[in-house]
């Protein structure tokens, strides 16, 4: 078990490597001099200079990759004398837009990305898990045919359709819900919940309906199991024989999907927040990216990665408690 | 003394889009106490079909006619909580294949104990009787953990666990060697010896049926061909589809015919 650790452990800090690597390749061949960003239309060629001298942005490419990897780890200096400025570890840098320590945006961030994707989770699941059940016992009823037919529908629609679509309904029209926002727990709960409520809905809406057919269809194919005959040869309660016999061994790959899936939206929702103008990690990516925003789009890329590599080993590390089949062996 | 599991003019439909099917012709057979009788045919001949609807355990929307009396009283029609208390108590069924016939995510102690705590409440311990060494221990493990004959000894402590009367065993052998299917035979032999319970033993291979079965019910395509003492059907069969059968079994002193392309 500790080998098999610390295995995982060796391929997760290789894979987070190579995507820092990638990523800073196509930054450093790719991107227009940051330089010239950074200065603004009230350039001198002095100014560039300094700014590439503090930077470290004429240094050669090996340089320059060590320094954003040594800063993850260490911290780094930018500038020299009176010019010098610390930047503590973990250092991802400061935004070439405002000049914020990027790791203070992450942190500040990235609660508001996990409020969304923990809320719409658990939405979600429970609406999938129930619609795609109740779809399998039923099968070929009309509420299974109106299920699956919605589903299908559901998870075609863009989500910012969705997103415009039912903040014109609940906020303009019905004025039911406030404009949604990233409101603090602390301001209460029930603001809190209304602001977030419309996103949850939005993002869970595309993730339910798929849950819900891969549910429909794993139950069906567990009911048709010979274990389930068995079961029922034995003369146990339908209520026992479905819940014991049939769902786990239907659901437990819905729980690989799921972390996986968990995993990614900590990354950020991208659309979603965009659109809802929620201040989360999805939002900061799709700025940085309009803005060319060089350390902020490392930053989220590599925290991106992060959580899906994470993600892997602890979906794997709970399958060998969800099925006994699988068993941790070390290579 | 009254017979213990009467099955009169068995008759069982499915509906299909090309309209109803007839899986099940007009069977009828008796299973005494203290006794093996054998259904033999060959894949889609109904063998399964008719131990499914004495068990109660026909895929929806089969339809069903006739009489199935066990101990004198009707199991066709009888409700579903009814034939919930049947099953597993009075009458058990073990099937071809034991790995998937098992639950993967339960350990087969728990998968043995549920029925007994469904039917008596309680648990017991029942793998020693099937000849499983340490039992206490083997029952914390997974079906995976077993050889396939080891799983068919755990299907047969399963289903006997509540001493039924009648043993249904859906081609047990079938899917183990050779060695391993001649001590499943034994055993299941064995015990219904040693209970007295009736058995009725299901299975394409008369070899095997002869050296357990007493009765053999012939059946092909739904129909009941044949139906009399074993030593009947296998000295004097009536039926050529029967003949058949019985010269499809290679001989060890056959004449060797060329294989042809």
């Amino acid at each position: 078990m500790a080998r098999y650790l610390a295995g995982r452990a060796a391929g997760v800090v290789l894979i987070l490597f190579l995507v820092c690597l990638f990523t800073f390749i196509i930054f450093f061949t790719l991107s227009p001099d940051p330089a010239v960003m950074i200065c603004g239309k009230t350039c001198t060629p002095e100014r560039i200079d300094q700014i590439r001298d503090v930077l470290g942005l004429d240094e050669p490419f090996l340089a320059q990759f060590s320094g954003f990897l040594a800063g993850i780890f260490a911290g780094r200096d930018y500038g020299a004398g009176a010019n010098l400025v610390h930047c503590a570890a973990p250092c991802l840098g400061y935004s070439f837009q405002t000049n914020q320590s990027v790791w203070d945006m992450v942190v500040e961030r990235l609660p508001v990305s996990a409020t969304v994707a923990i809320g719409a989770a658990v939405l979600w699941l429970f609406l999938g898990i129930v619609a795609g059940l109740l779809s399998a016992v039923k099968e070929g009823t009309w509420w299974d045919r109106t299920a699956m037919g919605l589903a299908l529908g559901g998870s075609s629609i863009p989500n910012y359709v969705l997103a415009l679509a039912l903040q014109y309904v609940l906020v303009v029209e019905l004025q039911v819900l406030p404009f949604p926002q990233a409101v603090p727990f602390s301001d209460g709960p029930a603001l809190w919940f209304q602001s977030y409520l419309m996103p949850w809905l939005v993002l869970a809406t595309g993730y339910a309906c798929l849950y819900a057919r891969l549910t429909r269809a794993n139950v069906i194919d567990t009911l048709a199991e010979n274990f389930m005959r068995t079961a029922r040869s034995k003369g146990l309660s339908p209520a026992l024989t479905m819940r014991r016999h049939a769902l786990r061994p239907a659901l437990t790959p819905i729980a690989t999907i799921f972390g996986m899936d968990f995993a990614a939206l900590l990354g950020g929702a991208l659309i979603t927040e965009t659109v809802f103008g929620l201040n989360g990690v999805g939002k900061m990516a799709a700025d940085s990216i309009a803005k060319n925003d060089q350390p902020v789009i490392m930053a989220v890329t590599l925290l991106a990665a992060f959580f899906v590599v994470i993600g892997n080993v602890v979906v794997d590390l709970v399958y060998t408690r969800l099925d006994p089949r699988v068993r941790i062996t070390a290579r | 003394m009254s017979k213990l599991l009467v099955v009169e003019d068995l008759n069982v439909t499915f509906p299909t889009t090309r309209g109803p099917v007839d899986v099940v012709k007009d069977v009828s057979f008796t299973v005494g106490r203290d006794e093996t009788v054998g259904i033999v045919g060959e894949s889609g001949s109904g063998k399964s079909m008719t131990s499914l609807a004495i068990m109660g355990l026909l895929p929806e929307g089969a339809t069903t006619r006739g009489s199935i009396r066990l101990d004198g009283a009707e199991v066709l029609g009888a409700s579903a909580r009814e034939l919930r208390r049947l099953r597993g108590d009075r009458m058990s069924m073990i099937f071809q294949d034991p790995l998937s016939s098992l639950n993967p995510y339960y350990t087969v102690g728990l998968q043995i104990e549920e029925l007994y705590r469904a039917h008596r409440g309680g648990s017991r311990a029942a793998a020693r009787e099937v000849g499983l060494p340490d039992p206490e221990r083997r029952a914390r493990h997974y079906p995976h953990q077993f050889s396939g004959g080891q799983r068919q000894r755990i299907m047969i402590a399963m289903a006997l666990v509540c001493s039924p009367s009648l043993l249904i065993a859906d081609e047990p052998t079938t899917a183990l060697d050779v060695t391993v299917q001649a001590q499943i035979l034994r055993l299941l032999a064995d015990l219904r010896g040693q209970s007295g319970m009736g058995m009725v033993f299901i299975t394409h291979d008369l070899a095997v049926i002869s050296s357990i079965a007493t009765r053999v019910l012939v059946m092909r395509r739904g129909e009941q061909v044949e139906y009399g003492t074993a030593e009947q059907v296998f000295a004097e069969p009536r039926h050529d589809y029967t003949r058949m059968l019985l010269d499809s079994i290679p001989r060890i002193d056959d004449p060797l015919d060329e294989v042809s392309a």
